[in-house]
This record gives C-alpha cells, structure tokens and sequence, in this order.
C-alpha cells in the first residue's frame, strides 16, 4: 500500500475523469492520471512510465527507474502483493456487474 | 547466505559500506554507545531487514524502526468502528487488504467478513467508487487509511464521487500525516535519535519542506531516501556525514523521484477535502497533535463518520494493548522485537497478537520473516 509501482501508460481511456489503461508487469488496469498530467495533451503521456499507488499514478519515472523500482518490488515480494490485489479486486468488482 | 550477491553494484555498496564503517569510526560510536538513526518508513523497515543492512553495517550503527507503517499505528478502537459500520446490512465496507488482519478488541474485520459482513478487498478506492456505481442501493463505505501516499488518492476520489453526483458512497478517513508523530518522538525525552531517514514515497507527494522543522528546531538531520540498497546506504551514510560535520539539514537523496516541493495537484487535493483533527489517537504512541485528518464540511455527504455518527471524537474509548504485547516500547524504538515476551510464540504474522506482525512492513515481522527468531538465540 505504501510503495508504488511502475506501470506503463497505454490507453487514454477517459479524458474528462483523467483516467488511463496502464500495463503493470503484464496486468492491464484503468488508473487515474491526473497527479501527473501538465499542460501539454493527455496522449502525450502514452507510452510513458509512472508510479502507481492504489490506482493513481502519482509520479513519472523513466524506463530504467521503472525497471530497478520493479525488481526492488519483486525481492521484497510487494509486486507480487500488487498484482494479486489488482486481480482480486478487478474479479470482485466483475462478480458484482 | 551472503546478503552482498543482492546488490546491483556489490562494488558500489562495498565503497559506501566502507565510507559508513569510516565515520562511524571517526564519531566514536560503538555497540555499546551507538549512533542511532531512525528510519521512518515501514517500506525502508522491511528493505533494511530484507537486504540485511542491519548486518552489514557496523555495529556503531542502530537502526531504530520508526511509525511509518500506516496498518501498525492503527488503533483498536478504529478497527471497532470499522467493524460496527461494516456489520450494518445495507453497507459494503471496502479496504485494503492489509487492513483485514489487524486485531479490534473484538474482531478483526476478517472476523467479521467471516461473520457475515458484506466486506471487500479492493486495491484501489476507485474500485469502491465503481462499486457504489454499480449498487445504488447499496452504502459503499471506502476504509480511508494510510500516509500520504494515500491521502491524495482518496481525496480525488471523493471529488469524483462529488463531480459524479454519487450519493451512496462515503470515505471513513483515518488519514494520518508523516511530520506530526516525528515530532512527538523528538519531544519524548526517552528517546535518542541521531538522525532520521526520511520516507520516499510520502516526499513525492508533500516535498522536503515539511521536514525542515527537524533540522531547524531540533538540530537533527534528515535525509530523505529511496528503497534500494544502495539508496538506503547512501543516505544513512549522508546522515552520517551530516553528524560528523555538526550539520543539520533535510537533504534529497531520491531527487530522481522526489521533487523538493512535492506533488502540487496532490497537495491542492488533499487541501480542498481534508483538514487536520485537531488530535488522533496512534497504536502505541497516544495521541498526536494534528497527526491525523478529517474530511471537510464542505464534503460532509462523503464522510462515513457522518452518516454513520461513528468515528475518533466521538464516544472514543481509548483501549490498552493486550497483556504482555510490548507494541508500544517497539514502536518508539525502546526495545527491538525479538525482546516482546509474545514475539514468535503468541504473536506470529499467521495469527499476530499485535499490529507490527500483521503487514510486511511492521518492525515485528520483517524481523519474523528475515532471521529475528534466528538472531534471538544467538544474542
Ligand atoms: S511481537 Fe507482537 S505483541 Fe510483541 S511487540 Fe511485536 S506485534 Fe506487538
């Protein structure tokens, strides 16, 4: 809960809530972007890397800080901690449509 | 096993390892009259435990494990009150999973999800929004908990609620801010901090601004730090120059990620929808002066201490640890947690007794999980 993790932006997937589809170590899910949007066009953020905590992406990193971050996450074993969360809560919330 | 084959530059870690060794030695610090620095984040604790640099650092160092682990500073009464909210029939009650496991006088919330409570791990608060999208009928209540890494998001989540005019839906924020408790242990004439390493995380969001009081009124440096290794040693050993030099000032190691005034669109969130209670109560600690946050008015439809007249200030019971649990001398560093008469025999992470053994990133156990209970015979 404390730590981030690096996720890659893929997807604006709606513009008006800030929110985006990004990839984390191959789990794809709908964050919120907007700690981390400028001035410039929201499509610009595609293909870039940022910090997730709980869902919103709170700081940009580059691909090598996000490489080092992810394999930190993965020795102290909060990656993985991460990701079943992510798929727990998205088969939760699928469960209830 | 060799701790070193975990670096990324054994190289690298070995200069900084010696560099420590040196100043350590020239500050005149031993094992019997060490220099303490307290790392304050419980993602630092369990770094720290995991790479072994508690061990590889020399014995002139102590490393004190600060309140930084949002789960373990939670109070009984709030885990009560959890409870209570989420044992109302028409309400969902969404948390992190981590919350599930820490004890309340009577149950803990995965007692009660066992009991029948509509309870649900999300990871994320927008998952509890998209809940209440999806069950109008239905009270969505979202468990607000953690620094400020979390705060923001929480915060945004209720401006989207608002935005999106949801009226089942309610945050039961327990939010509580790094500066505060750092400063009640600078005021404990019990405790002797050299230094502190400051949260990477938290600093993204706030800045190092916030800890400038640190340096300035009580003469203690900070350094605030990254997760990796080699981050944490390159910032003890800042400290540690710090000390040597008879300085006292916040320094950026983990500038790469931590910008000096913060995360402004967070801040201005967080500001719009919290402001600070005037006290909150922390496990272990007592009650801290502006240490914990509250919703404000203005968003008072999203405040699960509202509708459900619950919450800390009203009819508070403060309630003591249980017998023989010593999660408060831990906590504020007094002693290391293999000396708790419960450690590893009442209280393990499979059924802990107290709030340090239930996440990862309590003192209890990371030193349960990487060789306390070794390091327990052998001392
Ligand atoms: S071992 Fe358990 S009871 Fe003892 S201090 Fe740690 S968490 Fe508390």
């Amino acid at each position: 809960m404390c730590l981030g993790i690096p996720g890659k932006i893929v997807e604006i997937s709606d513009a008006t809530r800030k929110l985006a589809m990004v990839d984390i170590s191959g789990v794809k899910r709908e964050v919120n972007i907007a700690c981390i949007v400028g001035d410039e066009p929201l499509e610009n953020l595609i293909g870039t890397w940022s910090l997730i905590h709980v869902g919103f992406a709170m700081s940009r990193i580059d691909e090598k800080e996000a490489a080092l971050t992810l394999d930190v996450l993965r020795q102290l074993g909060e990656a993985q901690e991460e990701i079943e969360a992510m798929r727990a809560s998205a088969a939760m919330l699928e469960k209830t449509s | 096993m060799n701790y070193a084959d975990e670096f990324r530059d054994p190289v690298k870690a070995k200069g900084v390892l010696g560099a420590i060794a040196r100043v350590v030695d020239e500050l005149g610090a031993t094992k019997e009259n060490p220099i303490h620095i307290m790392e304050i984040c419980g993602g630092h604790t369990h770094a720290i435990f995991r790479y072994g640099l508690d061990k590889l650092t020399p014995p002139g160092l102590e490393f004190i494990h600060g309140p930084g682990c949002p789960v373990c500073v939670l109070p009984m009464s709030r885990v009560d009150e959890c409870v209570e909210i989420a044992e109302n029939p028409n309400v969902i009650f969404t948390t992190f999973g981590d919350a599930m496991r820490v004890p309340g006088t009577k149950k803990s919330l995965m007692q009660a999800k066992a009991d029948g409570a509509d309870i649900r791990m999300v990871y994320s608060p927008l998952d509890a929004l998209e809940l209440a999208r999806r069950n109008p009928d239905r009270e969505v209540v979202f468990f607000g908990l953690g620094f400020e890494t979390t705060t923001p998001s929480t915060a945004l989540s209720i401006l989207q609620a608002d935005a999106d005019g949801l009226t089942n839906f309610t945050i039961f924020c327990n939010h509580i801010t790094v500066p505060p408790p750092i400063k009640a242990l600078l005021d404990d004439p019990h405790m002797v901090l050299d230094g502190f390493v400051g949260p990477g995380h938290v600093s993204m969001v706030i800045g190092i601004k916030p800890y400038e009081f640190i340096a300035r009124d009580y003469g203690k440096p900070i350094v605030v730090a990254g997760f990796e290794p080699l981050d944490l040693l390159q910032s003890v050993l800042m400290v540690l120059e710090q000390i040597r030099d008879g300085r006292a000032e916040v320094e950026n190691q983990y500038s790469r990620i931590v910008p000096d005034d913060g995360n402004p669109v967070s801040i201005a969130a967080c500001e719009e929808v919290y402001e600070p209670r005037p006290t909150f109560e922390w496990r272990g600690l007592g009650e801290i002066d502006a240490s914990g946050l509250r919703i404000r008015d203005r968003y008072k439809a999203f405040d699960a201490e509202v509708k459900f007249d619950i919450g800390y200030g009203r009819n508070t019971v403060f309630t003591a640890e249980q017998e023989g649990c010593a999660c408060g001398d831990v906590m504020t560093g007094r002693i290391k947690p293999h000396a708790c008469p419960q450690f590893g025999k009442g209280c393990t992470p499979e059924m802990p007794l107290g709030a340090l053994m239930v996440s990862s990133e309590g003192a209890c156990s990371a030193y349960y999980q990487y060789g306390g209970l070794e390091l327990e015979s052998v001392e």
